[in-house]
């Protein structure tokens, strides 16, 4: 250790006997550190327990949070697996080399592309960026052909997104990429003029339904669950989804791991393979809990989403977007985080 | 019965107490200071952080005068006028204390999104804190000496002179002291904020800390927040400390003089009834109606089925008893040394104590994750380590309590024991403890509460599959799932409020400590 205070703690005789957090050490019980959403882990997870009789403990909170966690905790993280909304926290962790290989029979249930190239972690999901909007605010033939127009003058004040969202960084991670660093800090600096910050992509979709901003850079899921939460007193916005391969429209992935330093690989395997079976992708489609696109093929996303093959999304795969590293720089050298 | 020396082993324990306390702030500085001069140059000197200033000043200073002006006409009302029902006043001002803060804060959110901003951070913190003000200035209120006020009007003073120029002054350590106490808890404040979406300090070193996890710009910002704790309680201490209005002569007390409202009496009676309503009726008339509610599965991370419920509330009951327990073990022993010895190292360690309160329970949990994460490591995520986190946070509320109960245990029944035969522990178990019990039995309820109540440290130190009231109203608030919520909710309130209710009616109206007590930030 870098400094002395361990052995000053020992010392104060806190007269704490080190009863370790139960659960922690026991057989067959998983450890999931969580970046998806709470609800739907808990869906998959009590399905998991139900078949397996695996119990499955979770750690949740934001992707970027959750993975530097595990990379501070290193070799002897209380981890197994690591699931998140969005692949480049997957990425980071794989670079690291964290990972163990996901076995080969589970990478085959969903399309390769949607994968790590090195078979290290493992597609579940898939969701869609889109511009929602308020359509009593401003018409659909007014809005952009492309993400990057929100940061022109004429967008000012009627914008609003989410910067510390995880869901942000992949967009940054993705402009980055196809643009170049300083048309993406053009771009944020732009958008840094016009929009309104919120929180968290949740407020962005409950800001446009309340006429607070006139567009907001959402995921598709946030919207389809206000819509589903809303039921019979209708949601006052509608999604415009971005055509011709623009960079607004890019497919974030959702994805899983086993870590490499987990003690039960075997179970940690298990639970993967179910991630992706055809039961549990079912589940996820036909569920009012999830909204995001079931990756393994044929079976069909939940009824409120466009059709996956109606999407448009930029050609960039998820081993391009890279790990987020520098869009989270870029967004602290824009000042909105 | 200061010449005796105490034992080293009473010594002992005080100083491993006061080594817990300090133990936070010792990390917190070393992992700034480990950050390096360019660093914290670069972290400290951006827009965020003197956005984060601005936000949270401004606040403070709003708050601090709208506490004010609310806390002191409120007392005034009650203490000093005619008012009808004075009694049901005096107790429906002062359960605000009784609900945390961010169950206050989730009740708000959930009536209106709009909340979401200054407006609403400002709202809810001055339905939450006044009482901090009410408390201390209603006492101060009811001891004043009528003498004065006869006199000034006898010399021709009319009302509103005499009130600025005679009452005033003589509030001015009470509300003085009172407002300090709301600046440092909306310093300190993170849940209501952080439902609010609100940003100040405590929200940011969250967000900081959960992207970076235990790197150097929480310790940093931990740091400016530490040091604006600390003026804020130095600023109490010296105006507890210096300003007093002493009375000379020898006239007998009498009860303050009490002033017709006259034609005000009804504007007066429906203003403490829409502030009642505002404080009061809105966090219990959401929570109700949110109970009524169906479910809402595709945004409640947390499902509420009674068996997570009562889950939940075990685990807050469980930690709230090991947290009471620490806590008091650790605060006895200071007790003692307070109040049966003295010197220079007895005023250290007490005082050492104390600092605690200025210690957010944000920089608290921080301190302790990055501590064990790479050191310590068996402790990483264990409830040990929470329950230390409470004993931290709450030795100031526990030493309070038992400061009093042990004053109360007269030293001369003591020494008589002492004379009679009795050693030291003897005198301790037989003697002092039962004398003080109930003393000590009402500030492990405090602390018992308190704990229960408390989101920030158990956020970040709780043990994985560890959740109790307090982080599943978080985890369901945080996504707007506010049906959900509600149950957790409910059970919290109808506890915290409860025992209050319970505490009051053993051991009085609320006084100040237990005001201040409950209302310790969650």
């Amino acid at each position: 250790m870098r400094f002395g205070l361990g052995e000053a703690v020992v010392g104060l005789g806190l007269g704490l006997a080190l009863a370790l957090a139960p659960g922690l050490g026991r057989a067959q019980t998983l450890t999931l550190y969580n970046a998806q959403h709470e609800q739907v882990v808990g869906m998959l997870t009590a399905m998991f327990t139900r078949q397996t009789g695996i119990k499955v403990l979770v750690h949740t909170g934001e992707g970027p949070d959750i993975a530097s966690q595990i990379l501070q905790e290193g070799a002897d993280s209380p981890a197994d697996l690591f699931f998140t909304e969005n692949s480049p926290e997957l990425i980071l962790l794989d670079e690291k080399g964290l990972l163990a290989p996901v076995d080969p029979a589970t990478l085959a249930n969903v399309p390769a592309k949607y994968s790590a190239a090195d078979g290290d972690w493992l597609g579940v999901l898939a969701r869609e960026n889109v511009l929602d909007f308020n359509a009593s605010m401003i018409s659909e033939t007014a809005l952009p052909a492309s993400l990057m127009d929100l940061a022109r003058p004429e967008w000012a004040g009627k914008v609003g997104i989410a910067p510390s969202d995880a869901d942000f960084l992949p967009l940054v991670s993705a402009v980055i990429r196809t643009q170049g660093k300083p048309a993406a800090l053009a771009w944020l600096n732009g958008l840094k003029a016009n929009a309104k910050i919120y929180e968290d992509d949740e407020s962005v979709v409950a800001a446009v339904a309340r006429g607070d901003v006139a567009v907001g850079v959402v995921n598709n899921y946030y919207w389809a669950r206000l819509e589903a939460d809303l039921g019979p007193r209708k949601i006052d916005s509608a999604l415009y989804h971005f055509k011709h391969g623009d960079i607004g429209g890019l497919i974030n992935i959702s994805g899983a791991a086993v870590l490499k330093s987990s003690k039960n690989q075997a179970a940690a395997q298990k639970f993967l393979a179910f991630l992706v079976s055809h039961q549990a992708q079912v589940a996820l489609g036909e569920s009012e809990i999830d909204f995001e696109y079931p990756l393994a093929p044929g079976v069909a996303p939940n009824k409120r989403l466009a059709p996956f093959s109606a999407l448009q999304p930029p050609a960039i795969s998820v081993s391009k977007l890279g790990d987020d590293q520098d869009a989270g720089a870029l967004l602290q050298q824009a000042g909105l985080i | 019965m200061a010449a005796r020396r105490p034992s080293a082993g009473l010594l002992a324990a005080c100083c491993a107490a006061s080594a817990l306390v300090l133990l936070p702030l010792g990390v917190t500085v070393w992992n700034a200071a480990n950050a390096g001069g360019e660093v914290a140059a670069a972290l400290l000197w951006r827009p965020l952080t003197g956005f984060l200033l601005l936000n949270t000043l401004r606040l403070i200073g709003c708050a601090v005068i709208a506490t004010g002006l609310i806390g002191t006409a409120l007392a005034w009302l009650v203490e000093r006028t005619d008012l009808r029902a004075r009694r049901v006043w005096s107790i429906l001002a002062v359960v605000p204390l009784a609900i945390p803060p961010f169950i206050t804060s989730y009740a708000w959110v959930s009536l209106s999104p709009g909340l979401e901003n200054f407006g609403g951070a400002l709202l809810v913190v001055t339905v939450a804190y006044y009482p901090l003000v009410y408390l201390p200035v209603a006492a101060a209120l009811r001891e004043m000496d009528p003498a004065l006020e006869e006199t000034a009007r006898a010399l021709g003073l009319g009302r509103a002179a005499m009130f600025g120029r005679i009452i005033l002054p003589q509030l001015r350590p009470a509300l003085l002291g009172g407002v300090l106490l709301v600046a440092l808890d909306v310093l300190v404040e993170f849940g209501a904020f952080a439902l609010l979406r609100f940003r100040t300090f405590t929200t940011a070193i969250y967000g900081a800390y959960r992207a970076g996890f235990s790197g150097a710009e929480p310790a940093l910002l931990a740091m400016v927040l530490l040091v604006l704790c600390i003026a804020c309680l130095t600023a109490e201490f010296f105006v507890r400390g210096r300003a007093r209005y002493g009375r000379l002569g020898r006239g007998a007390r009498r009860r303050a003089a009490i002033y017709p409202l006259g034609r005000w009496h009804g504007p007066a009676q429906a203003g403490f009834a829409v502030w009642a309503a505002l404080t009061i009726g809105v966090p219990l008339g959401m929570i109700i109606y949110w109970l009524a509610q169906p479910g809402d599965a595709a945004t409640a991370p947390v499902a509420a089925s009674f068996g997570a419920v009562a889950r939940a509330a075990w685990s807050s009951i469980y930690l709230g008893a090991a947290g009471a327990a620490l806590t008091m073990a650790l605060a006895l022993p200071l007790g003692v040394l307070a109040t049966r010895y003295d010197g220079w190292l007895v005023t250290a360690l007490e005082r050492s104590a104390y600092l605690a309160q200025s210690i957010p329970g944000i920089v608290v949990a921080l301190a302790l994750v990055s501590l064990t994460v790479h050191t310590l490591r068996p402790l990483y995520e264990s409830t040990p380590l929470l329950v230390a986190a409470y004993a931290v946070l709450f030795l100031p509320l526990a030493l309070v309590g038992v400061r009093a109960a042990l004053t109360q245990a007269q030293p001369a029944l003591e020494e008589a024991g002492r004379s009679l035969g009795l050693g030291r522990t003897a005198v301790l178990l037989r003697v002092s403890l039962p004398l003080a019990a109930p003393g000590l039995g009402a500030a492990a309820a405090l602390v018992f509460i308190a704990v229960t109540t408390e989101l920030t440290a158990t956020l970040l130190l709780a043990p994985i599959g560890t959740q109790t009231l307090a982080t599943q109203v978080w985890a369901d608030t945080s996504t707007l799932a506010f049906a959900a919520a509600a149950p957790y909710a409910a059970v919290m309130a109808v506890m915290s409020m409860g025992a209050a209710w319970l505490l009051a009616g053993r051991f009085g109206t609320a006084d100040r400590v237990k005001g201040q007590a409950l209302a310790r930030p969650a």
